[in-house]
């Protein structure tokens, strides 16, 4: 595929990664980093160092939590799609194509405003063990994400599943193993192995979603960049400090899920 | 003529629910007011979806044919762009940006100007656009098969002629998914200038819905709006998929 002439001495140049411009470029970075450490005010962050390292914590927390349970909401809603009869794959396709044809704020605003709002109004809601969750912020932020997630995920999962070769599951059920069992050990561990880069991609795309919560007023890094800026009036200091924030959580995921996917041997039949 | 009455006498109490009521177009109701924020959302998905295919291929060049510097920095944008949330983009790049321009204007002694949401809302997203259609459109021009620019260039067709006559038809079959998938997205992320303030769809019905406390209805009624135009999107991009395969054997699996 990408025996391509001119651009395989592109990537025969790239293997020497330390050339000359490249110096250059990342004098210039550091040159920059520099002048901004020097120049700009920083005061503000000892101050605010505590509520940051709260907000990085949060969002992490998030993060983690709504890619765990969106995922194994996101294996049912691919299996029935790819090989679910039509009562189950209708709804289930129902339920991706909703939720990744509205933006992601509209549907946690929803979740907040709305549901919130129709809460208060039936007595045995407020009445119940519930009521001082549902108060809260936070349970509207990782219902709204985890669905979020596992509706996109969803998607990639029914093209895995479809994907896995069919003569591997046949010779799953010629072994005799019970239909669980072939789940188990055939079917859903190749699937897991089809979707593994997109599920990177997905969870950057996760990543980037958590700071749309600072809008329903859960304190992640991003809502504390927020204050930071309407207390100090400062406004590309904290703004750069979080996009840096986040530029290295990408980084930590991308890493984690490369070597992931080294870890898995990549021979399949 | 007693029948039509009676189907009304019928539906009055359904036609009389707050929800009719509230999302009907004339004044009392809050309708006008969500079409216009929806307008407002396509503009913005328009213009940034524009803006964003036009640095993509210019990113492309820089990237496949530029020299290493530009190269490099390409990279960087692309990055950088793609890691960082929109939402820290477009605040970043809403200040920056404003900031910047009122500044050059100082400079040279003109008046500062008070830049539109409109065109911040366009030239931010439009930036997040452009580093995603950048690596769409190099994945699309790497697919085509070598043979065709060799065979362009055999014909000793300047680059400007390859490019409109070779490389943009032979690679747009290859890019119309994933472009397919970046106006989707720009139609979704104008959601996301809701956050600084700009009167798009989901801004209008959070005011709607704190002004009346009704946002659950309004909240769905946005969310249809959405759903309809992601929809209505489906269909024109299937049937523009169709024209740029033209002449090309059908796949056999849907896979989009």
């Amino acid at each position: 595929m990408s025996a391509t002439t001119p651009f395989a001495a592109v990537s025969a140049a790239r293997s020497e990664w330390l050339q000359p411009h490249r110096i250059v470029l990342i004098a210039i970075a550091a040159a920059l980093v520099l002048s901004a450490a020097i120049f700009m005010r920083w005061d503000w962050l000892p101050k605010y160092y505590d509520l940051a390292l709260l907000g990085i914590w949060r969002t992490i927390w998030i993060l983690a939590v709504t890619v765990t349970l969106g995922f194994m909401l996101a294996v049912p809603l691919g299996l029935a799609q790819a090989a679910g009869p039509f009562w189950l794959a209708w709804p289930a396709k129902a339920f991706c194509t909703v939720i990744r044809g509205t933006p992601l704020l509209l549907q946690l605003w929803l979740l907040y405003y709305g549901l919130g709002s129709l809460f208060p109004q039936y007595p045995w809601i407020r009445q119940s063990e519930l009521w001082p969750i549902l108060r809260q912020a936070w349970p509207y932020a990782v219902v709204a994400l985890t669905l979020s997630y596992a509706a996109y995920e969803g998607e990639v999962m029914r093209g895995a599943f479809a994907g896995v070769p069919r003569g591997q599951l046949e010779a799953a059920r010629a072994f005799g193993m019970s239909p669980w069992k072939r789940f188990r050990r055939i079917w859903l561990p190749q699937a897991i192995h089809r979707a593994l880069p997109t599920l990177a991609g997905e969870t950057v795309l996760q990543l980037k979603a958590t700071p749309l919560v600072a809008t329903i007023t859960v304190i992640d890094i991003y809502a504390v960049a927020s204050r930071v800026r309407q207390d100090t009036f400062i406004v590309y200091e904290p703004l750069l400090l979080l996009a840096l924030i986040y530029l290295i959580i990408t980084g930590i995921l991308v890493f984690g899920f490369r070597k992931l996917e080294a870890k898995i041997p990549s021979r399949l039949g | 003529m007693r029948r039509t009455t009676d189907i009304e006498h019928l539906l009055n109490p359904l036609l009389q629910t707050s929800a009719v009521e509230l999302l009907a177009i004339s004044p009392p109701g809050w309708g006008a007011n969500l079409l216009r924020g929806l307008t407002n959302s396509i503009q913005i998905a328009v213009g940034a979806f524009g803006l964003g295919l036009a640095i993509g291929i210019a990113g492309v060049w820089g990237k496949l044919y530029g020299s290493p510097v530009v190269r490099d920095l390409m990279e960087i944008y692309t990055t950088f762009v793609r890691a960082v949330p929109e939402l820290v983009l477009i605040l970043l790049l809403y200040y920056a940006g404003t900031d910047l321009i009122n500044r050059a204007l100082e400079q040279f002694g003109y008046a500062t100007v008070d830049i539109s949401g409109l065109a911040a809302g366009i030239g931010v997203l439009g930036i997040v656009q452009g580093a995603y259609a950048t690596e769409v459109i190099r994945g699309a021009i790497l697919a085509i098969p070598q043979g065709q620019i060799e065979a362009a260039r055999a014909y000793g067709m300047p680059p400007g002629k390859m490019l409109r006559r070779i490389t943009l038809p032979a690679m747009l079959p290859f890019a119309i998914p994933g472009l397919a998938n970046l106006w989707l997205i720009a139609t979704k992320d104008t959601a996301l200038l809701a956050v600084v303030g700009f009167n798009e769809l989901t801004q209008e019905t959070r005011q709607a819905g704190a002004t009346t406390k009704a946002y659950f209805t309004f909240f769905v009624a946005a969310g249809v709006l959405y759903l309809l135009l992601t929809l209505f999107s489906n269909v024109i991009i299937g049937r523009i998929e169709r024209w740029a395969r033209r002449g090309m054997p059908p796949i056999a699996e849907t896979g989009r």
